[in-house]
């Protein structure tokens, strides 16, 4: 999880101008490993909302009478449980249709991938 | 402040405590999958820079829709009525798109990693550590504030001990945050906007049904409260009272200008998200895609504050031990049977987490990268500072945590602590705006700009309100005259201490005020960012038409 380099950075005191920190900034960004390792968040949004839906959709199913008298006679498990569902699974479908497209691996990324970090 | 109500207590049970368990299971999940991207301090702070606009969009409006906030301006709702509409189609849609428009190329596009880094370059180490360390003390007290309204609301809700709250919700934030930095605070933001959703959309329409739709709500109000109470404007003209305690010139003023750009524009809570994204259209993007859900967030939060005020009309009356604020758990007690409540039970736990991470996740930035890193250990590796990050993460949930005990023995200073940051972000806007578009404003001027500003904001409302010495209705109405007396003594002295001191040269300011562009190669557009709904300007003008429109029922 660590760099490997232990060069000093020297852009980063009080004293540096606008430029210095720009090229910092670039430098840590063409090193930055979110694009390239940081999963989908669709995935989790999908599967959270898939499982949410599933459990409350079948609440909904063995709905009781007060729990429907409480929910002013809509049956608000099934209905919020088959949205959900389907809010889910247009993510899933959504991260299918337009799968996330890795940038191309910069030769340093690759370099220092083959080292394998520390974590 | 949120307060123990006896019979609020919800019917929970198994089904629900297993929804909600799912919920800190995945969050934990998320902290766990996102260490591995984290390589630099940029990956840390900022996701390194490479997130798409649509995730930071919803980030910066969930970052925002805290559970404090939730609960908030459903009170608001059930208190002052339609008003509360302000906070949101006046207060937060047009700076949200001034942020987008005017203000993020030079934030995106200097490549600062923070807000008081624009200062530093703008206008040196004095307004930058001022700023720093007035923000680094605000956001870690107010994670801490966050955390003891999370035990409050979970101690009358499910029984919880306030311990308990604290600890849990204290540990799991501090988990994710020290594992995956910003990219698992973003990503629970996301989540927890989609969960809040699924919680607040059923729970408004049982509501509307039980108490006989739109037109009941209307109908019932406007006989009980007054008509004023179901519009926008009626009441707020100079001289006239209305329960919010303000007219139209401090609501647009106070509320729209100085304190909804002050709050939007300037605090790095919000501004971090933006800064996340992958690059510049992206990054404009953000407050703008923000900007759509919160015009329309009132219909879920607001209504239902209206709702409750019909259904429990001794709500926020002495002696009925319910106030305000519990506007939505009483909705929640008497409407949704378990399945839907144990959503609606994770959402505001997941939105009482997400607020607290924004503050923590935009402390850690702030101390590491602006206090830290450029005046106490200057030039380490940047490996040093990530792990300088997760530990300044672990010491800031623990001082939260801290807070929040101490909280509870002394709630009411806790509300004046609030009051007391909340007075911040206008001078720092005051000294954004006028060092953005004023060449010649000078680095002494940015520094005593901030610092007489916040006094003054203090000055008006702990003095003069407070101590009776000038008349103002209400607090909401106080908060707004607070803000335009900062926002003047700032500009004031700016311009005064500029005229009197030496600018920086120009060379120096480039990129950094408006008409200069930043040295090094403009970034080609991405593709598909040219496509007609993803330029900013229709976005913007798009949310601002879309909010304008949404006044007219209610105006009338």
């Amino acid at each position: 999880m660590t760099d490997n380099s232990n060069a000093p950075q020297g852009a980063d005191g009080a004293d540096s101008t606008l430029g210095e920190t720009a090229q910092h900034v670039d430098t840590l960004e063409k090193r930055s490993q979110t694009a390239a390792r940081l999963f989908d968040v669709r995935r989790i949004i999908g599967g959270l909302f898939v499982l949410y839906g599933v459990i409350v959709t079948i609440a909904g199913l063995f709905t009781s009478d007060a729990d429907l008298k409480k929910a002013q006679d809509i049956n608000i498990n099934l209905w919020t449980g088959i949205a959900m569902l389907i809010l889910g699974l247009a993510f899933l479908l959504w991260l299918r249709l337009s799968p996330t497209i890795p940038p191309p691996p910069l030769e340093e990324a690759e370099a220092s991938g083959e080292q394998r970090e520390s974590d | 402040m949120l307060h123990l109500a006896e019979g609020l207590r919800l019917p929970t049970n198994g089904l629900d405590y297993t929804l909600l368990g799912i919920y800190f299971a995945v969050v934990l999940g998320i902290g766990f999958a996102a260490k591995r991207s984290v390589k630099t301090s940029l990956d840390f702070f900022l996701s390194g820079r490479s997130l798409p606009a649509w995730i930071t969009g919803l980030a910066f409006v969930a970052a925002n829709l805290g559970a404090t906030e939730i609960l908030g301006m459903a009170a608001n709702g059930a208190q002052y009525g339609v008003y509360t509409v302000h906070w949101y189609w006046v207060g937060a849609v047009p700076a949200m798109v001034f942020l987008g428009l005017v203000m993020m190329p030079f934030y995106y596009r200097s490549k600062v990693r923070s807000v008081p880094e624009f200062l530093l370059h703008r206008f040196g180490p004095s307004s930058h550590l001022l700023s720093s360390v007035i923000f680094a003390v605000s956001a870690v007290l107010i994670a801490g504030v966050n955390l003891y309204a999370l035990a409050i609301v979970l101690e009358a809700l499910l029984g919880w001990q306030l311990w308990v709250s604290i600890v849990v919700a204290g540990f799991f934030v501090l988990a994710y945050i020290t594992l995956g930095g910003l990219s698992s605070a973003i990503y629970t933001e996301v989540l927890q906007f989609f969960v809040i959703l699924a919680a607040l959309i059923p729970l408004t329409i049982l509501g509307l049904k039980r108490v006989g739709g739109w037109s009941g709500v209307s109908d019932t109000l406007s006989g009980k409260k007054g008509e004023a109470f179901m519009t926008a404007w009626d009441g707020t003209g100079i001289g006239t009272g209305n329960p919010l305690g303000a007219n139209w010139l401090t609501i647009v003023l106070g509320l729209g200008f100085v304190m909804g750009f002050g709050y939007w524009t300037t605090n790095f809570a919000e501004v971090q998200r933006a800064l996340s994204a992958k690059n510049l259209s992206a990054a404009q993007r953000t407050p703008l895609i923000a900007a759509f859900p919160k015009i329309l967030i009132p219909a879920v939060v607001v209504v239902p504050g209206l709702i409750a005020l019909i259904m429990e009309p001794t709500i926020g009356k002495p002696g009925s031990g319910l106030d305000y604020n519990h506007a939505i758990p009483v909705l929640m007690r008497d409407l949704l049977p378990n399945g839907v409540l144990g959503i609606a039970v994770t959402g505001l736990l997941a939105a009482f987490m997400a607020g607290m991470a924004a503050n923590i996740s935009s402390f850690n930035t702030v101390f590491t990268n602006d206090i830290w890193a450029p005046y106490l250990k200057k030039n380490m590796p940047d490996a040093y500072y990530v792990k300088t990050a997760r530990w300044v993460t672990v010491i800031g949930v623990l001082i939260g945590m801290g807070t929040a005990f101490i909280a509870s023995s002394f709630s009411n200073i806790m509300n004046y602590l609030q009051t007391l940051f909340s007075f911040f972000n206008v001078p720092l806007f005051v000294v954004f705006i006028i060092g953005m578009f004023w060449k010649r404003t000078t680095p002494a001027a940015g520094f005593w700009g901030l610092l007489s500003g916040t006094v003054a904001a203090m000055i008006n409302y702990f003095w003069f309100y407070q101590q009776g010495i000038v008349e103002i209705p209400s607090d909401q109405g106080a908060n707004f005259v607070s803000s335009i007396v900062a926002f003047v003594v700032g500009s004031v002295v700016m311009v005064v201490v500029t005229v009197f001191t030496k600018p920086k040269p120009v060379e120096q300011l480039a990129g950094l005020v408006y008409g200069t562009t930043s040295p090094g190669v403009e970034e080609p557009p991405a593709k598909g960012d040219d496509a007609w709904y993803r330029k900013p300007a229709v976005l913007g003008w798009g949310a601002i038409i879309l909010a304008a429109v949404c006044y007219v029922p209610f105006s009338f």
